[in-house]
């Protein structure tokens, strides 16, 4: 399993103030710096935040990512899921900074982007907070592993 | 069969309240039709020609007879009375009102049933051999390792948005009943090596599928060992998933990556994640299989003289109605004294697959007296008791028959598989169940059907293929030419062990046409055919020329 991110209880405002919908799941500061392309973040030595889009091959960052404060992961459509797979590949590879989904995204996919190690959300609609509560207490179990911590069922089960 | 613990009754709970919460915020208007869809289709719900559809999982195809029970429930108090088996070894409801489905879905779960992922986007419900556990031809039971499947694919949180729907099919026998090499995945459970009494394995064929562009799926691993069946599959989703095409849903299924990239560069890529997960802690404990085995141990069978436990009159067993039905509709058993006894849902000109609640009911009574109350959904939209001891088939074949369940035809030509078609499915082009009613009652008026033998004949009412029109040894495909259906007929397809797809004949017909073209290809086979050759056979010996001659000459 890739380390395990620190919670905090809840989601907080940002403390730059700049984006009133951002959801956070981390006791740091939030990161501010501007996103660049993979190509560009690969490239330069100095960039320090990375926005990753569908067809980006995550991995390109690996040997990078001492230096990354954000991963910015775009969801264009809700229904693309190649993020998924980005934020587990990041969290696989030990990268245990922000993780942030933006774009599309919406209440019922984030319980299975917390799974997948994402730990901000910058939805372009702003949330419900009753229904992103909800959403994220739903589940009582987890029948597989993923980027999160939580203990599935079937490990449960023989503890 | 596997039964729920307390962990999987609460996850299925929890999917319940899910859904329920998403359809109040749909009709609150928090949700958008777009946003609200892939969720519903997610939970079964689709939306057909005139009303919702409600797909609901069986696992494997097993089920008990309290959960046939609450389907025959469902069907009263939600639907028009009915059910339709499917080719998933599902079953869908084809009446429903979308502010039912909540309750229908709590309904399902006080059985430990439910609607998860029978459809979108996602991997859906598993599939396997419906005589597992009971055939005489199996290495071992295949079902543990579809549960093992299911448990994982359920929730999958990194698998929810595949490019297109993902179906896994588990078998473990050298005789295919499941169409696995016409899945995304089909796993076969196999002794290393092929040497008896070897450690087991999985071999995993990749990229099969139907729909407008069938293949065959190609082997891409000779043996995954049992420990690493979960992290194996993983590798092959998140390669799918990540580069699997999005541009266009027609070439969004696995089986065009694999095509495109070809095997081998798959298999590498598939390998070096596979290589990348085994230390990610994705495989489950060793110890669940084991835990899931202990579900699938084998009833007490009694012994094989053992007499009847019904008071059937013993003349029944001399009667040649049952004698027909035994030999056509019963299957070896690994127990002496034991027989598979499938159920026909295919009357004479009735609908294939379409099973009323009060037949639910009397198949859930026979499983519960005569066959260790376990029933099974065979993808070919049939029924099976998979463990019946001989001396109690007369009473079973009885009950079967006063119910109008006991038409003796399984693989013949009236054992029909056809999608729903027209008469309910918004993508289709053509009418399908009346063609396959018309062809079942020209053949039983002919007598032809039993000496046909086994003749498996296939329609789908468009090119999505949902009727396995590809797999048939006869297949129809309807289609939609300048408002008129037309019916197209191929030949030589086989979703068994000898996976072939068929071959086109040539220009469409009418509907009465296609019904007198399936009639002279079987025509020809009747005259063309050698001792003990299926139609399948002598269309591999002669070729397609003498049907060509006889249907266009």
């Amino acid at each position: 399993m890739a380390d395990p991110v620190t919670h905090s209880d809840g989601p907080q405002s940002d403390g730059q103030g700049h984006n009133s919908g951002l959801l956070r799941y981390r006791d740091d500061k939030a990161a501010s710096h501007a996103a660049v392309t993979v190509d560009a973040f690969v490239d330069q030595d100095d960039a320090l935040a990375v926005r990753i889009e569908p067809g980006d091959e995550a991995r390109e960052l690996i040997p990078h990512l001492a230096r990354v404060k954000l991963v910015e992961v775009n969801f264009p459509a809700f229904g693309d899921g190649r993020g998924y797979s980005a934020a587990r590949i990041l969290r696989e590879a030990g990268y245990d900074g922000e993780l942030r989904a933006v774009g599309d995204v919406l209440v019922d996919q984030l319980a299975y982007m917390r799974r997948c190690g994402f730990d901000s959300f910058d939805p372009d609609a702003p949330l419900d907070a009753g229904d992103v509560e909800a959403a994220l207490a739903r589940w009582p179990d987890v029948y597989q592993s993923a980027a999160d911590d939580r203990t599935p069922i079937w490990t449960k089960r023989h503890a | 069969m596997y039964r729920y613990d307390s962990y999987d009754q609460a996850m299925v709970d929890a999917r319940v309240e899910e859904f329920r919460d998403q359809c109040r915020r749909r009709l609150e208007g928090k949700l958008t039709e777009d946003q609200f869809k892939p969720l519903r289709l997610m939970n079964g719900l689709y939306l057909q020609l005139h009303a919702y559809m409600l797909r609901v999982a069986v696992p494997y195809g097993t089920l008990g007879g309290d959960q046939m029970r609450a389907l025959a429930d469902i069907a009263e108090k939600y639907d028009r009375g009915y059910g339709h088996f499917t080719t998933r070894q599902n079953i869908q409801y084809n009446w429903i009102k979308l502010e039912d489905a909540g309750d229908i879905l709590a309904d399902l779960a006080s059985v430990e049933m439910h609607a998860i992922q029978t459809s979108g986007n996602c991997i859906r419900n598993i599939s396997s051999d419906h005589f597992a556990g009971a055939a005489a031809d199996e290495l071992v039971d295949p079902r543990p390792y579809a549960e093992l499947l299911r448990q994982w694919s359920s929730f999958h949180p990194e698998f929810a948005y595949l490019p297109r729907k993902f179906k896994i099919a588990v078998i473990a026998s050298t005789t295919d009943r499941a169409a696995m090499k016409l899945h995304d995945i089909g796993i076969r459970i196999v002794e290393r090596d092929g040497e008896q009494g070897g450690e087991l394995g999985a071999q995993f064929y990749v990229g099969g599928g139907m729909g407008r562009t069938p293949m065959i799926a190609p082997c891409i691993n000779e043996f995954v060992p049992l420990d690493r069946l979960i992290t194996y599959a993983e590798a092959c989703l998140r390669v799918y998933n990540r580069h699997g095409r999005r541009d266009n849903k027609y070439k969004a299924r696995i089986k065009i990556l694999v095509h495109e990239l070809g095997a081998e560069e798959y298999t590498r890529q598939v390998d070096a994640e596979y290589a990348h997960m085994l230390d990610q802690g994705v495989e489950p404990p060793f110890a669940e299989l084991e835990r899931i085995r202990t579900f699938f141990a084998d009833p007490e069978f009694r012994a094989a003289d053992e007499a009847s436990a019904s008071n059937e009159p013993a003349k029944t067993a001399s009667e040649p109605a049952f004698q027909r039905w035994v030999r056509r509709n019963t299957n070896p058993h690994k127990a002496p004294g034991y027989v598979s006894a499938v159920i026909s849902l295919k009357p004479v000109g009735g609908i294939p697959g379409d099973a009323t609640a009060e037949q639910m009911r009397l198949m859930a009574d026979l499983a519960e007296r005569y066959g260790f109350d376990e029933l099974r959904v065979m993808h070919t939209q049939n029924i099976v008791l998979p463990h019946v001891h001989q001396s109690d088939l007369p009473a079973v074949w009885r009950a079967l028959d006063g119910a109008g369940l006991s038409t003796p035809n399984l693989d013949q030509i009236g054992d029909i598989i056809a999608c729903p078609g027209l008469d309910y499915c918004s993508l289709a082009n053509a009418r399908s169940i009346p063609v396959a009613q018309k062809i079942s009652e020209r053949f039983e008026a002919s007598g032809k059907g039993e000496a046909l033998g086994e003749l498996k004949l296939k329609i789908s009412g468009c090119i999505n293929a949902c009727g396995h029109h590809h797999a048939g040894h006869i297949g129809i495909l309807g289609v939609d030419r300048k408002g008129v259906e037309n019916y197209q007929l191929s030949l030589g397809g086989s979703e068994a062990e000898d996976t072939a797809l068929a071959k086109i004949t040539g220009p469409g017909f009418s509907e009465e046409g296609i019904v007198d073209a399936v009639e002279t290809a079987a025509d020809v086979y009747l005259r063309e055919r050698t001792e003990g050759e299926r139609f399948l056979d002598t269309y591999r010996r002669i070729g397609m020329t003498p049907f060509k001659e006889a249907l266009y000459g």
